[in-house]
């Protein structure tokens, strides 16, 4: 075994001061060891993008991240998107539209379509639709994802008119 | 406004939106252990020692099991089965004697931490003595392990069925048609692999296994009488669920060994497999091989049919028994008349992970086979595709229509349909007669674009009973305990539907408990779509038993009569005075509270029946199949939630283009998996889906329970192979070329070369 090493990773804008071995995956680590378990773990080789997390506010898959990598970086999860009780408006569209069924993938298409939306607010439906290819989901045929998001889209630039400037 | 039939939210998601959920892997108990299988890295091959010195030295394991350390614990058992001979069949929970499939569970290693657990499981080395093995179902039976039980082939058995005067309907036919198809192997996949916690609790001397799903009384019975136990010292239960797809809960090795370790080591016991695990050693389903003759009249009415076929169910027979072959000989004549049939079905057993039931088991096959054979015969005669199943379609007035043969134990008589009108519905809603005119002027301009159309029968609603108790709670909240499971399709929503209905709370105020054994006695699990036409009806039973006790208990309160009051949300009123008191009041005013028993009994199943039309593309260079729309027309008698239904009927959809196109499970030579990863087993993506357009009825409600409902999970798969094959033909204009499914574009590319 590895020695281990201390670590603090900020994640939703908390510090977790961990000790993990080089080799622990940031997935691993943020679900065992910083006990947020909304991060999930479809395959482990960086296909299903169940465990999609925003770093410096940029998708990642945090399996194929160690979580020494991520040190001193913005880590973003599904726990801190909505705001208190005040879900975040990818999450009520994804209610609202039936966008899932199992809810396992959901937290990796909520996270992808963040940061998605955040960086390219005007994005195109095709473009849309091929981002969010990235990710599987098994239950719902992904029609009701792609709704979900656009109307959060649409949503969120109603609510920041000048957000892209 | 009543809830039922109402596109209502879920009332499961906000948890699953926030991160909040409890799915398997999510479970942590302090002192917990990790679980790790060693598994066979060959097909087939003689077990003849494991060496566990190594692995059991590392720091930080704390034990290493093989067959040896649990002699003890007998193979597992069949939930479901009616064949007889099929026990020596049975997989033990660790390997003796043979290994039968790379993926065999060969030793158990328990260790403090997972990583650890896992480079312990590397150290264990299994000397296996290999063997050839079989990989192909159609081939003469082979012996299923040569030297400890000599004589055992692997056919462990042939289902035949038959009705009617096949040599008559043969010695009279216009026609004989012949066809061999075959379905490729693949699965369902659920999203989050398996996993389960099992908890010891010395004081009370129960084991406690969380992750449970599909049928956990089954469960709780099967591995309590395993491990030697009384019944209530095991207990289930079920968190949230990554998708069932029908394989995820059957038991498996991995869920006794967890409680045996919790029991025998003190201490909780965490497994969560990894996704190549998972593809190895859950099951596995489909491949079958399918040869038909067809005894026809000039006008393409089937006369009579004969089919042999070969079910590759792998390395062992797991716990559906024979369901997947059994259901496949009982509902390949479908929809139509067929007067006359038989059919010989054969359980192979190969050296490829053990298969069993995946939505539409036995429908997704036998709709291929059948809706090709339609298609053969329209081209032979040289007739409409459409005609040819309208001239074969049971008519309406045949209702209810007698198969005169057993499916699972139950006599297969379709309750209700209007087969006919759904066909012309479908039709007018594709605008049938202009979409072809539509491909037809885009293949004259050189396009490779083709349209297939398929019929489907579902079945749905699978006994004995179901049980549900009901309890008023404070604050105008109603608890529901049924004994079923969810797999994650959204039974709470339903469930508080259908109650909220009679009583008139809103769906919120309804709080549904599945899937925990220590809170109802009994509980036959969710899989064969059978949750809301069971469950639900027993929930209707229970909240008109409910009303009926309120109006008595309230009557003397209101001064009045009980046929004087009604149930308005979740308060008994009194029409004549305008009297009222809620059933949250009226139960806290009763010694024993409010409380109410549903028990729903069914010994024959509903059967849902439905229509796909594929349209797609395909790319003369690349050999790709595009789908570019796709069309679920799919009666199912009452919709509880319209919202819900479409979801599943999408998803399903997805899953079926899936077997259709992209998914298989390839082996080599040495019985190899090629397909044990994400990036070998291809899944659709947003990318390859096309709009799915639902078509949803309600023209024959099921006579058969109080709902009139019929199972709505697996239409939306049933006949995707069909269609997309026939669309496939059309496309390239060569009647007859897809007999195999998944259409991939290297088996395309090679049948065009060979065919051309
Ligand atoms: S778990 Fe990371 S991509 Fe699948
Ligand atoms: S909702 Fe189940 S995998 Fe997406």
């Amino acid at each position: 075994m590895a020695d281990k090493r201390a670590v603090t990773l900020n994640v939703n804008g908390k510090d977790y001061r961990i000790t993990v071995e080089p080799r622990r995956t940031l997935a691993d680590a943020l679900r065992d060891d910083c006990g947020l378990t909304g991060t999930h773990i479809g395959c482990e080789h960086g296909v299903c993008g169940a465990c999609t997390v925003l770093v410096d506010n940029r998708p990642v898959r945090s399996c194929l991240m160690f979580a020494v990598q991520a040190e001193g970086r913005n880590v973003r999860t599904v726990e801190g998107l909505a705001n208190g009780e005040e879900l975040h408006p990818l999450q009520k569209a994804f209610w609202e539209k039936h966008g899932l069924q199992c809810g396992f993938c959901t937290p990796g298409f909520l996270m992808l379509a963040t940061g998605i939306l955040e960086a390219e607010p005007d994005i195109s439906d095709e473009d849309l639709r091929d981002v969010l290819s990235s990710n599987l989901c098994r239950c719902t045929g992904y029609q009701n994802i792609i709704k979900a998001v656009r109307a959060a889209a649409s949503e969120m630039r109603a609510c920041q008119p000048s957000a892209s400037l | 406004m009543s809830a039922l039939g109402q596109p209502l939210k879920r009332i499961e998601d906000r948890p699953l939106i926030t991160g909040t959920g409890r799915f398997a892997a999510d479970e942590q108990r302090p002192g917990q252990v990790h679980m790790r299988v060693v598994r066979s890295p060959v097909a087939f091959g003689r077990l003849v020692g494991v060496d566990t010195e190594e692995a059991a030295a590392l720091p930080g394991v704390r034990a290493v099991w093989t067959h040896a350390d649990i002699a003890d614990l007998p193979p597992i058992d069949f939930r479901m089965t009616r064949i007889q001979g099929l026990d020596p069949y049975r997989q033990y929970v660790l390997a003796k004697d043979y290994v039968r499939y790379v993926g065999d569970p060969v030793a158990v290693v328990f260790a403090d931490d997972p990583y650890v657990a896992e480079d312990a499981a590397e150290m264990v080395f299994c000397d296996i003595e290999e063997e050839d093995a079989c990989l192909d179902a159609t081939l003469d039976p082979v012996p299923f392990m040569p030297e400890t039980l000599p004589g055992v082939l692997s056919e462990p058995a042939c289902i035949v069925k038959a009705y009617g005067d096949l040599d008559a309907a043969f010695a009279g036919a216009a026609h004989v048609i012949e066809l061999e198809v075959k379905v490729g192997r693949h699965t369902g996949v659920p999203l989050e692999t398996r996993g389960a916690l099992a908890v010891y609790d010395a004081a009370r001397d129960v084991i406690t296994m969380y992750g449970a799903s599909k049928v956990p009384h089954y469960n709780r019975d099967s591995i309590a009488r395993m491990l030697g136990l009384p019944q209530d010292h095991v207990q289930l239960s079920e968190g949230h669920v990554g998708g069932g797809f029908g394989i995820r809960g059957e038991l498996y090795p991995e869920d006794v060994l967890v409680c045996r370790g919790a029991h025998v080591l003190g201490v909780p016991v965490k497994w969560v497999e990894d996704r190549r695990e998972h593809l190895l050693a859950a099951n596995h389903s489909r491949d079958q091989v399918h040869r038909m003759r067809a005894a026809v009249d000039a006008n393409g009415f089937i006369r009579g049919l004969a089919d042999t076929f070969f079910t590759d169910q792998g390395g062992y027979v797991r716990t559906h028994g024979g369901t997947v072959s059994d259901l496949a000989a009982a509902l390949l004549p479908g929809p139509y008349v067929i007067p006359a049939y038989r059919v010989e079905g054969h359980i192979r057993l190969t050296n490829k992970t053990p298969a069993g039931t995946y939505r539409a088991p036995g429908r997704y096959e036998t709709t291929f086979a059948r809706e090709r054979l339609m298609d053969a015969i329209a081209h032979r005669l040289g007739l409409d595709p459409v005609e040819v199943r309208k001239v074969n379609l049971i008519r309406e007035d045949q209702m209810p229509f007698d198969r005169g043969i057993d499916a699972l134990g139950t006599h297969v008589v379709y309750d209700s349909g209007k087969y006919h009108d759904l066909l012309e519905r479908t039709l007018a809603r594709v605008d049938y007669p202009a979409l072809q005119a539509r491909f037809a002027a885009r293949r004259a301009a050189g396009e490779k674009v083709g349209i297939g159309l398929a019929f489907f029968i579902e079945k749905s609603g699978l006994g004995p009973r179901d049980r549900v108790t009901l309890t008023v709670l404070p604050d105008d909240r109603i608890e529901v305990v049924t004994g079923v499971a969810s797999i994650g399709q959204g039974i709470e929503t339903a469930m508080a539907q259908i109650c909220s209905d009679v009583v008139g709370l809103p769906i919120e105020n309804i709080r549904i408990i599945h899937g925990q054994t220590e809170r109802i006695s009994e509980g036959y699990g969710a899989f064969a779509s059978r949750v809301t036409v069971m469950t639900g009806s027993a929930v209707r039973l229970a909240s008109q038993s409910l009303q009926e006790t309120a109006f008595a208990q309230a009557a003397p309160l209101l001064q009045t009569r009980p046929d004087d009051l009604d149930l308005v949300g979740g308060r008994v009123v009194a029409r004549s005075s305008g009297a009222a008191i809620s059933l949250s009041d009226l139960a806290a005013q009763l010694p024993e509270g409010l409380t109410a028993e549903g028990v729903f009994e069914a010994d024959h199943m509903t059967y849902p029946y439905g229509v796909h039309v594929a349209q797609v593309k395909v790319d003369p260079e690349t050999c790709g199949v595009a789908v570019e729309r796709y069309l679920v027309a799919y009666d199912v008698g009452r919709a509880i939630n319209p919202m819900m239904i479409d979801g599943q009927i999408v998803g399903a959809a997805a899953q079926g283009i899936g077997g259709a196109l992209l998914e298989e499970f390839v082996y080599d030579e040495a019985g190899q998996p090629l397909a044990a990863s994400f990036a070998d087993y291809l899944m659709p993506t947003s990318h390859e889906m096309p709009p799915v357009d639902v078509l949803l009825r309600e023209d024959a409600p099921s006579p058969l329970n109080p709902l009139g409902v019929k199972g709505a999970g697996e239409g939306g798969i049933t006949a995707v192979g069909a269609a997309i094959a026939a669309a496939v033909d059309d496309a390239l204009g060569r009647p007859g070329l897809i007999d195999r499914l998944p259409i991939s574009p290297n088996r395309l590319h090679a049948v065009l070369g060979a065919r051309a």
